[in-house]
């Protein structure tokens, strides 16, 4: 039986957005700039897509920005925003669970003279609310917190931040990395004081290479990518049009009949956290969101039950992406305080719509064979 | 300047007397297999050399590179052909090369040869004559014809070869002409080397790659697997057989000291290797150990680990540095797919402090826990093994 329980890392795209990819490809594969009736048609596509995301975020069409996707998204917000909020002060304040895509652009920052102060988390991985009222200050520009955090599936306080972040200075820019909410929740960036925020469209069962960055009407940021002018100068180069539509259908589908889609989620991740916490010497350290189960091992390397698991058609991830060499930052794990004895034993089980109860049934009778034999072997 | 063949150079198979054609033989085929993908050549012997004449259009980089990979090439000269044997003509096509290929040459001597005896000049006269169509074209030039900075080759058979340059080859004999060898074949940066430095005296190369899956993972063995590519550029296709060997290295982990571990491993390996080797023909095995390079590598241990084989054991980087086996590593660009981190099954389950110096007596003690399963364990790994073919890129 092939189990992929990796939808964190990415997801099988819907047969409708690979449809209308291939539909884009093979007839309409104008140039949306272009100035006859086959760029009028491949601009419609963009369109469609765009009306679509804006809808599914209670936003407004021309708020919406495509990109090559969560990456660039989160580059684009973090340097864009920073350098054309510069003259009002250098102070930015993040987490200690971000990904390496919001790490690495804030470190060029602090290279180009910003300082960063990073939030500490609680034991679930949620960002302290009085450490971010402690920090902020006069000089902040810019606060960039996750919606849902990919190792272990913490999700924060996204209108709480919001609140405290506005009530402080409603001209600093509130980003988020919703790389892995978009899909799972029901996002309304203006209600949650979200000025930017980021979304890839591999993980709601679009194709990869194409987000898009949500950008609220009259936030001051600048383009990283120039060019032709394309997407109001904000994003240049051709428009990724079959991507485009790829990602419209896929966020058109993944919100239909939504609350039920979740629940489905949600539900074989709690048979699969409950069923597996009663091996031995298992600890749980999953979030609240439907998708991300956080499972330590003790006495069994990740990287060996991975390749066991894998040997049995299961694929997961290893747990700890601690890939940073920041001294402020040191992975999710580390930050919500996970004992030494689970750092480097801990997997993550991700789910999508197209897993089942009985893949998570199998995934546990794998698991209780593997690891007594693999506990019998470790390194002594 | 258009190059349309190279004239090939080789010393030692010259010297191998009556075997010379065979050496020959297998220079000319190993040429044709490093062309492939190349461009169209002919590739012949002739008069004690070996020529390579393209057919149509090719890339003169690629071709260069492509021959270096063919052990027994010691020069590879770019030559210009014409078919006008025209003594005039001849003389300013003499003289343009020289203008562009050695602008700034002080000084050349005129080596001519002349096969096609309807040319009314002698040889001698024929290098004199070119000598002064070059004094002409190339500006300040001197003939020297002690120590000429340039040698102008201008041969005239059934066409015109003209010649100067010698781009250094990658010296060796050529392949197949020394039997095969089976080659231990790690993810690491050495054992590569060692099996390209073999192959590089004429022996062809079979491999044995170790895994233990779910401890060493897919990405590992795709990464032997491209080494295997790297070296097959040189060697030739080589059969990689590809071993798992979990069940052996948990009974020995079970069962044997810790710090004996990593020894009566590579004991078992070495068996299994040379199990292979002799169902493949091969007359030894090759290994890319150093001495003192990490403890089961010191000479006890390799003394040690040697006693299993019945086949000599051929370790090329023996007496080398970390260092200079890298710079091999680079050259025959293996190094950048060696240092990818993939845990390989060595690693796995290495003890703390490893014994250094083992003692055979108390090794062979120690392997003696094994005695009730090692005989099933060890023909159920050579019966599973996967075999493939692997060929260069």
């Amino acid at each position: 039986m092939e189990c992929y329980f990796d939808n964190g890392a990415t997801t099988k795209v819907f047969p409708e957005v690979k449809d209308i990819m291939v539909e884009v490809m093979e007839v309409e594969y104008g140039n949306p700039s272009s100035m006859h009736m086959k760029g009028f048609y491949a601009e419609k596509y963009v369109k469609d897509a765009t009306n679509i995301i804006a809808k599914s975020l209670k936003a407004n069409p021309k708020e919406i920005v495509f990109t090559s996707g969560g990456t660039e998204s989160n580059n684009m917000a973090l340097i864009g925003s920073a350098m054309a909020n510069k003259r009002r002060g250098e102070h930015i304040i993040s987490s200690r669970i971000e990904h390496a895509s919001v790490y690495n652009p804030l470190f060029y920052l602090e290279d180009q003279g910003f300082e960063v102060t990073y939030l500490p988390v609680d034991e679930h991985g949620v960002v302290s609310l009085d450490a971010l009222k402690e920090a902020l200050r006069d000089d902040t520009i810019l606060v960039s917190i996750m919606y849902v955090n990919n190792e272990i599936g913490a999700l924060q306080p996204i209108e709480e931040i919001g609140k405290i972040v506005k009530a402080k200075n409603p001209q600093i820019v509130f980003h988020v990395d919703a790389i892995q909410g978009y899909g799972k929740y029901q996002i309304n960036p203006k209600k949650a004081g979200i000025d930017l925020m980021s979304v890839s469209g591999h993980k709601i069962h679009g194709p990869k290479g194409i987000g898009f960055l949500y950008i609220k009407d009259k936030t001051k940021i600048n383009p990283l990518i120039l060019g032709g002018g394309q997407q109001k100068n904000m994003r240049s180069g051709t428009e990724n049009v079959p991507g485009i539509a790829g990602l419209g259908k896929a966020a058109e589908l993944i919100y239909k009949n939504h609350g039920e889609k979740m629940a489905y989620i949600k539900a074989l991740k709690d048979s699969f956290i409950e069923q597996v916490l009663t091996i031995e010497d298992v600890k749980n350290n999953s979030g609240v969101a439907p998708h991300i189960a956080s499972i330590s091992f003790k006495g069994v390397r990740s990287e060996v039950l991975l390749h066991a698991l894998e040997e049995r058609g299961i694929y997961v991830s290893s747990g700890s992406a601690c890939s940073s060499n920041h001294p402020a930052i040191s992975g999710t794990l580390q930050a919500i305080g996970l004992g030494k004895e689970y750092l480097d034993s801990t997997l993550r089980f991700s789910f999508s719509i197209y897993n089942t109860k009985e893949q998570v049934d199998y995934t546990i009778e794998a698991l209780k064979e593997l690891l007594p034999m693999l506990r019998r072997f470790t390194r002594r | 300047m258009e190059y349309k063949a190279f004239l090939i150079k080789y010393a030692e198979i010259g010297i191998k007397g009556n075997n010379r054609y065979m050496f020959e033989n297998a220079l000319v085929k190993q040429m044709k297999f490093a062309f492939k993908g190349v461009g169209k050549f002919t590739v012949r012997k002739q008069s004690g050399r070996v020529f390579a004449e393209a057919q149509g259009e090719f890339d003169f980089d690629e071709a260069v590179a492509a021959l270096k990979t063919v052990f027994g090439i010691t020069g590879i000269c770019p030559v210009l052909i014409d078919e006008n044997k025209d003594i005039e003509h001849l003389g300013k096509i003499c003289g343009d090369y020289m203008k562009e290929e050695h602008p700034d040459a002080k000084t050349f001597k005129v080596f001519a040869k002349r096969a096609d005896k309807r040319i009314p000049l002698n040889s001698m006269e024929l290098a004199a004559e070119m000598g002064g169509y070059v004094l002409d074209a190339v500006p300040g030039i001197k003939v020297d014809v002690h120590n000429p900075e340039v040698k102008l080759t201008v041969e005239v058979r059934d066409k015109v070869y003209i010649y100067s340059k010698v781009i250094p080859g990658p010296g060796g004999m050529p392949i197949g002409t020394n039997g095969k060898a089976m080659l231990c074949l790690s993810g690491g940066i050495d054992s590569p080397v060692a099996g390209w430095m073999i192959a590089k005296r004429g022996v062809r190369i079979d491999a044995t790659y170790f895994h233990a899956p779910p401890y060493t993972s897919e990405r590992a063995k795709q990464k032997v697997v491209d080494l295997a590519k790297k070296v097959a550029r040189y060697a030739g296709p080589i059969n990689l057989h590809i071993v798992n060997f979990t069940d052996i290295q948990l009974a020995i982990y079970e069962k044997c000291p810790h710090d004996e571990l990593t020894i009566i491993m590579r004991r078992y390996m070495m068996k299994i290797a040379e199990h292979f080797a002799k169902q493949q023909d091969c007359l030894a095995l090759i290994t890319g150990e150093s001495i003192g390079q990490v403890a089961s590598q010191t000479i006890h241990n390799l003394a040690i680990t040697n006693e299993v084989c019945e086949l000599p054991v051929f370790r090329p980087c023996i007496g080398m540095d970390k260092q200079e086996i890298v710079d091999i590593a680079e050259e025959i660009d293996t190094y950048e797919t060696s240092i990818l981190p993939f845990e390989d099954c060595c690693t796995i389950f290495v003890a703390k402090h490893p014994v250094t110096k083992g003692d055979l007596s108390r090794i062979k003690k120690s392997e003696r826990a094994l005695d009730d399963v090692i005989d099933d364990l060890m023909k159920a790994a050579i019966e599973s093994t996967e075999i493939m073919y692997v060929k260069p890129e």
